[in-house]
Order: structure tokens, then sequence, then C-alpha cells
């Protein structure tokens, strides 16, 4: 028999006594009764919690934000999917003066490498959802996310959100996301409580997590 | 499948590995009790756990809501197990990853060696998992020529100092930030001289020793949090983003999952996530969740392995008064409020699993006669913290109750002559059957205090009680009894009324 069939079979035996499922009950909150405001504050308040620095611009001033950011940067990453407006603010790209960044995209058609990647001094993407309660932010790799490898080596993530992209609670951005798409969930820059049980920051991911709120 | 067929295994198929107390609770418990630094480690670690979490379980008004939820969720899972495996499969392998099956820990590192020869590689980077602690995978890849390094920075404490993990959470919660800088400096090679007990300075310091590794690696073994059998997906919860390097960057993955991990659906995911990183680490939310499919093109690696383990699992569902153990999410809650566990520290249960869970845990995968299992059921106060804590309200006190129960009856039926035990019970059922047995025998009470002497204490007890004296002495019994007293009390002169009545 093979070990599928043998752990099926004794999964089997061990439920001879056919217990009965019970009923799920959904009684937990499922939705918010916050409006915008209060979710956008509390998300804000989460965030800084979590030593994440948090920025709330409107979205015409994106541009302008982000590259005040990334003054003193000369290298960043970003998806291909990203809005090409958003990066229109950097200090001329292909320019000559010493304040230039320079621009790598990774792309379906050219992935970075690690190596590449290592050497960037930042990533900037967009977010799928995120979520206010627990000042979650949720990429899922849609083109203006992109891979899960390039906001995870640069050690800075720069990450702009849209307001509209906010829920409350948990279950209403399980609602919003595809499971089988390849997610992944922050909250906070990379941190550990190994150490005596006391939250540090900074370990293997991103050190710095900036999130640029756009409303 | 039909069972008839292949005809019925005999249950209960128990577990091997890292999973047995190789000697009993309590001598290994007064060994753990004389490391006073071991003592203020735990205390100070588990009261500001404990602390943590009861602050962010009261933001949620829901809690108790999502307990039931959570509970009943589990229950449903492990009463449609063979279904739910069979629709994870199914949705898991349509990805483009590949289902291995172990009966046991033998099998499972076997497997695992075999599909990490393939590759051609002898190293792989790890993410901290508790069924490859459980199977021994770090020490059987070793035998193999097979370097594992750990990359949870507590999990790598535990691993540069050659010892063993103490809490299923954080594996190095017996150290304090002295003692991991001494670790640090005495072995890592290319460690800063300089570096001090700062946690953020180790913390850094362990980036920086584990980095090349990352972006070199080819090969990582995970374990895994949840498994959604709807839609074949699996997830893995953590701080430090090593588990993100370990699931991202190496060309091939290989988890290890218990079979009980499975969640039914997607939507479930809400529940548990909501629980389990208040109830771990007492955050609102952990730092990075990670979640694949199977093989994603393009992103992450695209040699995608799971290996689902039985290894006494199916024992313990077949055990109908303990199966709910299973329900475990593995958060760590019950260790971290447990007066036991707060003071002997992890190393004394013995087993991968400690703490009120793994007193359960470990004998329900073993069964009770493995080693020194049937000391665990009894290393509790059965005070019901760990019950309280519970994020899916496993009824931790009373399995150990059962277990107790199987303990006795299993020594009882391989001895035909009674013990002293069941003539203790015996004398005793004896005794409270009736009001003049028992008067009978408090005549007796002037003899205890003879006994007693002059101190007014018995210092040791005779036989099988001898036990309870160990640690303590019995004050001198008094020389009457309270029922004796009240019969002369009662008896007062006529005129004499209680006091209670009165208006003052």
């Amino acid at each position: 028999m093979s070990a599928r069939d043998d752990v099926m079979s004794r999964i089997k035996s061990a439920l001879r006594d056919s217990p009965i499922a019970p009923e799920i009950p959904r009684n937990y909150s499922r939705t918010s009764t916050m409006n915008d405001e209060q979710r956008l504050e509390q998300l804000v308040d989460r965030l800084i919690d979590y030593k994440a620095n948090v920025f709330v611009v409107a979205a015409g001033q994106a541009p302008v934000k982000l590259a005040e950011l990334l003054a003193g940067s000369s290298s960043i990453v970003v998806p291909h999917g990203l809005p090409d407006s958003w990066l229109s603010g950097l200090p001329s790209i292909g320019g000559n003066d010493a304040g230039t960044v320079a621009v790598q995209v990774d792309s379906p058609e050219r992935r970075l490498t690690v190596e590449e990647l290592d050497a960037v001094d930042a990533v900037v993407t967009a977010a799928a959802v995120a979520v206010a309660e627990t000042g979650t932010i949720m990429l899922d790799g849609s083109p203006s996310q992109g891979r899960r490898i390039i906001s995870l080596v640069p050690d800075r993530h720069i990450c702009l959100l849209q307001a509209r992209d906010i829920v409350g609670l948990l279950p209403e951005a399980i609602a919003r996301l595809d499971a089988t798409a390849p997610q992944t969930w922050i909250s906070g820059p990379s941190a550990t409580s190994d150490i005596e049980l006391e939250r540090v920051e900074g370990v293997h991911g991103p050190r710095t997590l900036d999130v640029l709120i756009l409303t | 499948m039909s069972n008839t067929f292949l005809g019925m295994p005999t249950l209960p198929v128990f577990g091997h590995g890292n999973l047995n107390a190789t000697e009993p609770f309590p001598k290994a418990a007064r060994r753990e009790l004389a490391n006073t630094q071991l003592r203020a480690n735990l205390g100070h670690a588990t009261h500001t756990i404990r602390d943590k979490r009861l602050k962010v379980v009261a933001e949620l008004p829901d809690w108790e809501e999502l307990r039931n939820a959570g509970s009943a969720i589990k229950n449903a899972t492990m009463a449609n197990l063979p279904a739910l495996l069979e629709q994870f499969e199914a949705n898991f392998t349509a990805r483009g990853g590949i289902i291995h099956w172990a009966r046991d820990a033998q099998e499972a590192n076997e497997i695992v060696t075999d599909l990490i020869r393939a590759t051609g590689e002898t190293e792989v980077v790890k993410v901290k998992s508790m069924a490859t602690q459980e199977i021994g995978l770090n020490e059987y890849l070793e035998e193999q020529g097979i370097a594992a390094f750990e990359t949870d920075l507590a999990e790598l404490i535990v691993q540069l100092d050659h010892d063993k993990p103490s809490h299923i959470l954080v594996p190095a919660i017996h150290k304090n930030r002295s003692q991991i800088r001494e670790i640090f400096l005495r072995e890592m090679a290319d460690v800063d001289p300089a570096l001090t007990d700062d946690p953020a300075r180790l913390a850094e310091a362990a980036r920086k020793h584990l980095r090349k590794k990352f972006l070199s690696a080819k090969v990582a073994v995970s374990g895994a949090n949840f498994g959604l059998a709807d839609t074949g997906t699996l997830t893995v919860v953590e701080s430090e983003g090593n588990g993100r390097m370990c699931l991202t960057l190496p060309e091939t993955l290989i988890t290890v999952m218990g079979i009980e991990k499975l969640l039914p659906s997607w939507t479930d995911l809400e529940v548990f996530m909501q629980l389990l990183p208040r109830s771990s680490t007492g955050e609102r939310m952990n730092p990075y969740t990670s979640l694949w499919t199977g093989v994603t093109p393009g992103d992450g690696p695209q040699n995608v392995h799971l290996v689902m383990l039985d290894n006494g699992r199916t024992a313990a569902l077949a055990d109908e008064m303990g199966r709910t153990a299973l329900n475990c999410i593995r958060c760590s809650a019950c260790m971290n409020v447990c007066p036991v566990y707060e003071r002997t520290g992890g190393h004394a249960y013995g087993s991968t699993y400690p703490g009120p869970i793994g007193a359960i845990l470990s004998p329900l995968m073993t069964g009770i006669k493995s080693e020194e299992n049937n000391s665990l059921p009894y290393a509790s106060s059965l005070c019901g913290a760990c019950y309280d804590a519970c994020p899916v309200k496993i009824n931790i006190p009373e399995i150990l109750v059962h277990l107790r129960g199987e303990d006795v009856d299993s020594k009882r039926s391989k001895t035909k002559a009674p013990t002293q035990m069941d003539l203790m019970m015996k004398g005793a059922q004896w005794a409270f059957s009736s009001g003049s047995h028992l008067n009978l025998l408090e005549k007796g009470l002037p003899l205890g205090k003879l006994v007693a002497g002059r101190n007014k204490v018995i210092k040791k007890l005779p036989g099988l009680a001898a036990g309870w004296t160990q640690s303590r002495d019995i004050p001198a019994p008094p020389s009457q009894s309270f029922r004796q007293w009240w019969a002369t009390e009662h008896q007062a002169p006529a005129g004499v009324e209680h006091p209670e009545g009165d208006q003052a």
C-alpha cells in the first residue's frame, strides 16, 4: 500500500465514530462600521505603532513626495506595472546632475537578479489592499506590485497605497484578494521578538518601510 | 478508496522522533528548577508576553466569537479530514506543486533527503518549523552529509549553541541577551568583536551572518502554519523576513506539514489570522505572512514540494477524548500562561512540544506507554489557565485528566496484586462511606499528635505518602476533629444563643 493510501486509511479508521462537523458560527465582525476618515486614521496609527514611516498626501502630490523621499538615493527598482506618473518627479531620469536616480524595471521580459536587487537603495511598489485594524499592507503579485523577491531584497520598501484600498477589518481584505495569487502581508518593517520577547525592528526583510497613502 | 478492500489497519499507529520525555517529568523538572538563571529568564519572558497578549486581545470586542469560530472550524476539519486532504491535494497539484506522504518521521526524513539529493546541493536554509523539529530532520540530514542552516533568530541561537529548543515560538526563550551575545561572539566566525547585548545589535549581527546564505541558497525547507483545502494554498507566518527569504529566493522549496494543519477554506483564514498573531507574539499582526499555491511561474521557487506527515497524528485522531489536541495552531499561549512551564521551562518536558499542549499532544501521538511520556499528563496543577488562553478552546485540563486515566489503566492491566495506591483508595472508600466509620478513625487523631512530637510537625509519612512530605511538613493533627468539636459545642448550656440573629 502506498504511504498515501496507508495514511488515508488510518484517518478513516480513526474517524470510525463518524464525528459530526459542527456549523461554523460566523457572528464575529466581518464588516467595519468605520467611515473612510476613521479607517485612514486607524491605519496610520497602527503603522506608526509598528515603526513604519507614514505620509498621507493628495494623489496629485505623489510624484513630489516620492522624489522627496528618494532624495539621496541613487538607484531604485520598480515593478513593470507601477504607474509611470508616480516617478515623474524624480530628478531627471537620464539627466546628468548628481541627484539622478537610476530606475531599474523588473518585468517578465527582464527579471532582475538577486545581485542587482541587493545593490539598489530602495524598491517602490503599489499595494493591493490594507487592513486598518491590524496595520497590514497586502501585496498580491499583480503588475504594480511585482514579484515577491523585489519587495524583499532591497533594504528599503516604499509602498504607495490608494486610500480607497483601505479596509477596516481582515475579513474585508480576504474578500478582495485571490487566495491563489502569491501574497505577502506586511505589518511594519522586519522585526523579531526572539530576544526576551521584546520586539526590535530590523532583521532580514527591508529595515525601512515607508508607506505613502494617496487620498 | 475502500477500507474493506484494503483491510482495516490496526489503530493506533504511533509516532516516533523527538516526541518523548526521556526521563520522568518530576526528575527533569527538579534539575531545571535548580537553574536560577533559567527561572529568571523564563519568568521575565513569559510575563512580558502575557501582558502583551492581554492588551491586544482586549482590543477585539469579538474575541470570544473568533475563538468559537476557530474551534468549530478545526472540529469540522478533523471530522472531514479525508475529503479535505483530497481536495487540498488536487488543488495544490493542479498548480504545479508535488505532494509526498509520510507515515512517520523516518519516512519524512528520507523523502526530504532524496529531494535535496536530486538537486545536487549539500546545503539548505530552513524556516523555523515544529514538524521538522519533531522528526529530527536536521540531525538526519547531517548524518547524510547535508548541512541545514536554521534562519529564525531564536533557532539560530539554539543551533549555534548546540542546544535544544525550549519553547515552540521562541526556542531560545531560556537565554537572555547577554547569554546570546556570548554565543554569537563564540560561534559566529564573522562577528564584530565589539558586539553589545542590545537586542537591535544582536538582530543586526544575525542579519549579516545569514545574508550571503540567503542570497545564494538553492534549496529551502519550511513548515507551514495553514493549508487551505479549497484553494491548495500554503501559509507561513513569521516576523523577521527569514521566512520570505527561504520561500522566495531558492529554486526548490520543500515544505513539511502535519496532516492536521488544514483549514477547509480561504475564508477561514480570516479567523485564524486574527487569533494566531495576538495569541502568540501579542501583536495585532505579525510582520510578514507569505501565501503560495503550487508554483507561480517566474515568481519564487519553481520546484515546490510538500510532505504530508502523519507520525502519530492519526493515533491522536483515533482518541475521541483527545483528538481536539490536533486543533492546536502552535501559538504557545498555553505555555506562556502556565505556572508549571513558567518555572521548569521547556526542556523538562523532553518532547519537541512542551508546556500544557505538549503534555497532551506528546502522549497522544506516541501512546501513553512510550518512554516516560506517562509522566507528562501530571505536569500540571489543572488550574485551567491554558484552556482560557487557547485561541481554539482546546480543553487541555480535561484531556490531561483523561490521559492520567489512560496511564492508570495501562498500569492496572499489568499487575494482578493490588498496589499501595489501590489499598489506600480502598481504605478511603471504607472511611468515607459512613459517618460511623469516619468517627472511628478520628478517634486515632491524638495518635498523630503523639507522632508529631514537641515540634508539632510530621516530617516523613510512610510508603507512597512519603512523596507528599518530600518537600513539606505536615502540621500535627488537632486533638479532636471538627465533627467531635461540633458535637461538644452543640451541647451548650440552655439559654446561650448564637449571636447572628441579634439586632446590634
